[in-house]
């Protein structure tokens, strides 16, 4: 039996891969979401819906737009370059509503020392502090105001003149220490550098009272042994005291 | 019908064109396409964009913030497993062996080590989702749930992810995780609902040193040319051919 001249066995064929390639398509549109292979192998509207989220940080522009007064006396200052929002968290909510969320005011010390807290690995020159030297258990904010914090430095009263031994010290392992821990100054110095010479450390026990063992002092400082240790040479003949290697 | 001799003989409309045709052209190049192209602030195209981030590791000054910022912005878990930026902090000993921590991601700041006489130096780097050109987690997603946008930003169909965590095997950065409630792929998406918003991404906003450095690669006048300009960048595993859009300048072969 032929059907206009089609082979018999042909018809069931044909009639199967009908039904294959209906079920293919109506999975297809059934399965493959709208919008997929339009600009890829992925789903275009996806791109939309990722920037449909909420934003938590508003930006330091919207910050300004209320707080200029703040705005203007940042700029000034060392913390210039810092979005608001690094300290005082996400502020979008803020800005929505000002009155209702506040955003939060850190306060202790362990949230300044995240930055400033002394790490090796931090860049030469970042200004840091050993949280546990620099006054111990006091609120950073009782002598920094954090939007004009002032840079640390040595009193200028000797820098003035000293400006390298300052710089120097400023960077060693003595940065925490006044000039005049060591060096006795006449009041007359100041006027008559020549003729009335501040005095500097004469002994090995000087250094001692830091360094020795069994002394007195912070537990990070390194020790020797005063007997032992460099013999009959001063302390100063190895180590220079404004700018001291550390170990070895 | 009669031959009528043209008006314009054929050396005087040379001559004239000769001496328009630059003018024409001159107004043509006026005319710059892109403006005309342009749309209204609303109506944001992708395929006129392209992202990158730059990294100055010697700016890092590991204090966390963009780890913690990402985190908030995104509602990443807070757990210490899972981010979409953290930090490492490198140290180099002197055996030239590099010893690699990240306690929470730096979030809560790195604790000083004991026994460093041996560090020759150290320092940090900023890691994130490095939105690579040739990424090898969209080209192993079965299901495509996982692309590079047109502006250049790899991002998750989260609504069409199956979760089988390919992805996070393939990504060579250890930039990818899977959400423990959505169970479902999540990585950095340099902020994608920031960034079409004329935002910058919450760890660039936060940055204290602007160790982050983000913008569009087509303007001459965006921070990040700017930051290709001064800097030699590398970018990190360049051996995988993965052409990532997150470079960094000062990483030396340490950084991995």
């Amino acid at each position: 039996m032929r059907y206009r001249g089609v082979p018999q066995q042909i018809l069931p064929i044909v009639l199967i891969f009908a039904v294959i390639i209906a079920v293919f398509v109506t999975g297809r549109i059934l399965f493959v979401p709208e919008s997929f292979g339009e600009l890829g192998h992925y789903r275009a509207r996806s791109i939309d819906e990722n920037a449909a989220h909420d934003i938590s940080y508003a930006g330091y522009q919207v910050c300004y737009d209320c707080h200029d007064d703040v705005a203007d006396e940042k700029a000034q200052s060392n913390h210039r370059s810092l979005s608001c929002e690094v300290c005082h968290g996400p502020a979008a909510d803020h800005a929505e509503a000002p009155d209702e969320v506040l955003p939060e005011i850190p306060r202790s010390r362990d949230f300044c020392t995240l930055c400033h807290g002394y790490n090796a690995a931090r860049p030469t020159g970042f200004p840091q502090i050993i949280p546990d030297q620099h006054n111990p258990g006091k609120p950073c904010l009782r002598c920094h105001e954090p939007h004009t914090p002032e840079p640390p430095h040595t009193p200028e009263k000797c820098s003035a003149c000293h400006r390298e031994i300052a710089n120097v010290k400023a960077v060693s392992h003595h940065a925490s220490l006044e000039c005049t821990r060591c060096h006795e100054v006449p009041p007359e110095h100041l006027s008559a550098p020549r003729s009335a010479r501040p005095k500097k450390p004469s002994t090995r026990e000087f250094c001692g009272e830091c360094h020795a063992r069994g002394a007195d002092s912070p537990r990070e400082i390194p020790r020797i042994d005063l007997a032992e240790h460099g013999q009959r040479y001063m302390c100063w003949e190895c180590h220079y005291p404004h700018s001291p290697e550390a170990g070895k | 019908m009669t031959y009528e001799a043209p008006k314009m003989k054929r050396r005087e409309f040379l001559e004239t064109v000769g001496k328009k045709l630059p003018r024409w052209a001159l107004l043509f190049m006026a005319i710059d396409p892109k403006k005309l192209l342009a749309s209204p602030e609303d109506d944001y195209k992708p395929e006129e964009h392209e992202y990158a981030m730059g990294i100055d590791i010697h700016k890092c000054i590991g204090c966390g913030r963009c780890a913690n910022a990402c985190k908030n912005e995104n509602h990443v878990p807070r757990e210490p497993m899972f981010f979409r930026t953290w930090i490492e902090r490198y140290q180099i000993t002197e055996d030239r062996e590099a010893i690699v921590d990240s306690p929470n991601g730096g979030i809560d700041g790195f604790p000083e080590t004991k026994g460093e006489e041996s560090v020759l130096r150290s320092f940090f780097v900023p890691k994130l989702c490095n939105h690579c050109k040739n990424a090898p987690c969209v080209q192993v997603c079965p299901v495509g749930a996982t692309f590079i946008s047109p502006d250049g930003v790899v991002l998750i169909d989260q609504t069409y992810c199956v979760g089988c965590r390919y992805c996070i095997q393939a990504c060579p950065y250890g930039a990818r995780y899977l959400h423990p409630e959505k169970k479902v792929a999540d990585k950095c998406t340099f902020c994608y609902h920031r960034i079409r918003k004329g935002l910058l991404p919450a760890c660039v906003e936060v940055c204290p040193t602007q160790a982050r450095v983000f913008g569009e690669t087509g303007s001459q006048s965006s921070p990040i040319r700017r930051f290709e300009r001064f800097h030699d960048l590398t970018v990190l595993k360049p051996s995988l051919n993965t052409k990532p859009r997150v470079m960094y300048a000062g990483a030396d072969g340490e950084v991995r």
